[in-house]
């Protein structure tokens, strides 16, 4: 079973949750950070990365030799990422989305491919758990290529939990495609009710159940009580603000650590989800 | 010799577009005998990406050997240098001002691109 844990607006805990949900997991399970800008949840396991690989995608470089101008691979382009400009074919390497097409269709087969190297993957092993993060190199757009490598990491185990990139925009939606379920995490605040609302909106599109866990309630604001009320979505978790929980993750501690109570309740929202009864 | 000229509007007294990859259209003045033509840039207008690309190899098809526009981010200029096409920086009010100054020589050919990638 493999459980997203996504947001809209960032900061408001996912990272929190995905940690806390493996970590209470008494059996064997796969923790991916797809947050490919920038993972942090390997922090809280203090695993020690045991390896890493660099990853690239094929990017075009043109054989000038063969080429012979036509412009073919420039006008197939839908990223132009390519530019017939004078006498050479100009390529930008930053646009491409590694389609391959324009070597399909360059009647000179004078396109050919170099890698572009866009990030590294990292792999750690502990007793019960299975780590991986993307980490996205900087100065490179391009992040869901990389988040669907990690991905590939999550099959077959009892429970994956894939720690997603914030927002609602083609990184979000590549590593939350797939899931079995959603954890949206949010904060009771109009920011975190709205970005909420379009997350929740972005994942019934993909047509994946989901629920929300309402992190550091307790500021009386119940607009996002009142979104998920309305919209039948069920609020699966409220985590009191609490102070310790922000002193325990500064010192790379887990909300375990200060609220032991979160083990079970962690367990119960993987088996209840497992047993599909939440809608 | 056909220079292109970034138009916001449908005329010659339009006002110059101060983008380049993303501008309305563009006229193609021959400084020999005076005429021009319009070239439309809708599809550039609302390309998700790459727009200034796009729009340096539409004006290196044209024919033109040199571009007056307001500002070129560096991926248009790349384009636009590789092609041969001189580039003019000019804050010119219209159209037909920005071809004034250029005849009358108080462009300067721009060495490099003036502005960063997506400024506008």
């Amino acid at each position: 079973m493999t459980v997203a844990v996504a947001s809209g607006k960032g900061g408001t805990g996912k990272t929190t949750v995905a940690v806390a949900l493996v970590l209470s997991y008494d059996r064997n399970s796969v923790l991916l950070d797809c947050d490919v800008e920038e993972p942090n949840a390997g922090f809280f396991l203090r695993s020690k990365s045991i390896k890493k690989e660099e990853f690239s995608v094929p990017v075009p470089v043109i054989d000038a030799a063969k080429c012979n101008l036509c412009g073919r691979c420039a006008d197939f382009c839908s990223f132009n990422a390519l530019a017939l400009a004078g006498s050479k074919i100009l390529v930008f390497r930053d646009l491409c989305h590694s389609c391959g097409g324009c070597s399909l269709i360059c009647p000179q087969n004078a396109v050919m491919e170099e890698k572009n190297i866009i990030g590294e993957i990292h792999s750690a092993e502990s007793d019960k758990i299975f780590f991986v993060e993307g980490t996205l190199k900087i100065g490179k757009a391009m992040s869901p290529p990389l988040i669907r490598e990690v991905k590939k990491y999550g099959k077959g185990e009892n429970l994956t939990v894939i720690d997603c990139p914030p927002g609602n925009s083609c990184p979000m939606i590549t590593a939350v495609r797939g899931a079995d379920y959603v954890v949206l995490v949010t904060e009771p605040t109009p920011f975190g009710r709205h970005d909420l609302s379009l997350a929740a909106e972005t994942v019934s599109e993909m047509k994946i159940p989901l629920g929300v866990i309402l992190n550091r309630y307790g500021s009386g604001y119940k607009g996002v009580e009142e979104f998920c009320e309305k919209r039948g979505i069920e609020i699966i978790l409220k985590i009191d603000e609490d102070i310790k929980i922000a002193q325990a993750q500064s010192e790379g501690k887990t909300i375990l650590d200060v609220c032991p109570e979160m083990k079970d309740k962690m367990c119960g929202i993987v088996d209840k989800i497992q047993k599909g009864l939440t809608k | 010799m056909i220079v292109a000229v970034t138009c916001a509007g449908k005329s010659i007294d339009s006002p110059l577009d101060n983008r380049f990859g993303r501008a309305e259209s563009f006229i193609l003045f021959d400084l020999e005998n005076g005429s021009f033509t319009f070239l439309d840039n809708e599809q550039n207008l609302n390309a998700a990406q790459g727009a200034g690309i796009q729009s340096a190899q539409k004006i290196a098809k044209s024919g033109a050997t040199a571009l007056i526009t307001g500002h070129t981010g560096p991926k248009a200029f790349k384009v636009l240098s590789s092609a041969g096409i001189s580039v003019y920086h000019s804050s010119a009010k219209t159209v037909k001002n920005a071809i004034e100054e250029f005849k009358a020589g108080k462009l300067e050919k721009a060495p490099n691109p003036d502005v960063e990638s997506h400024w506008a």
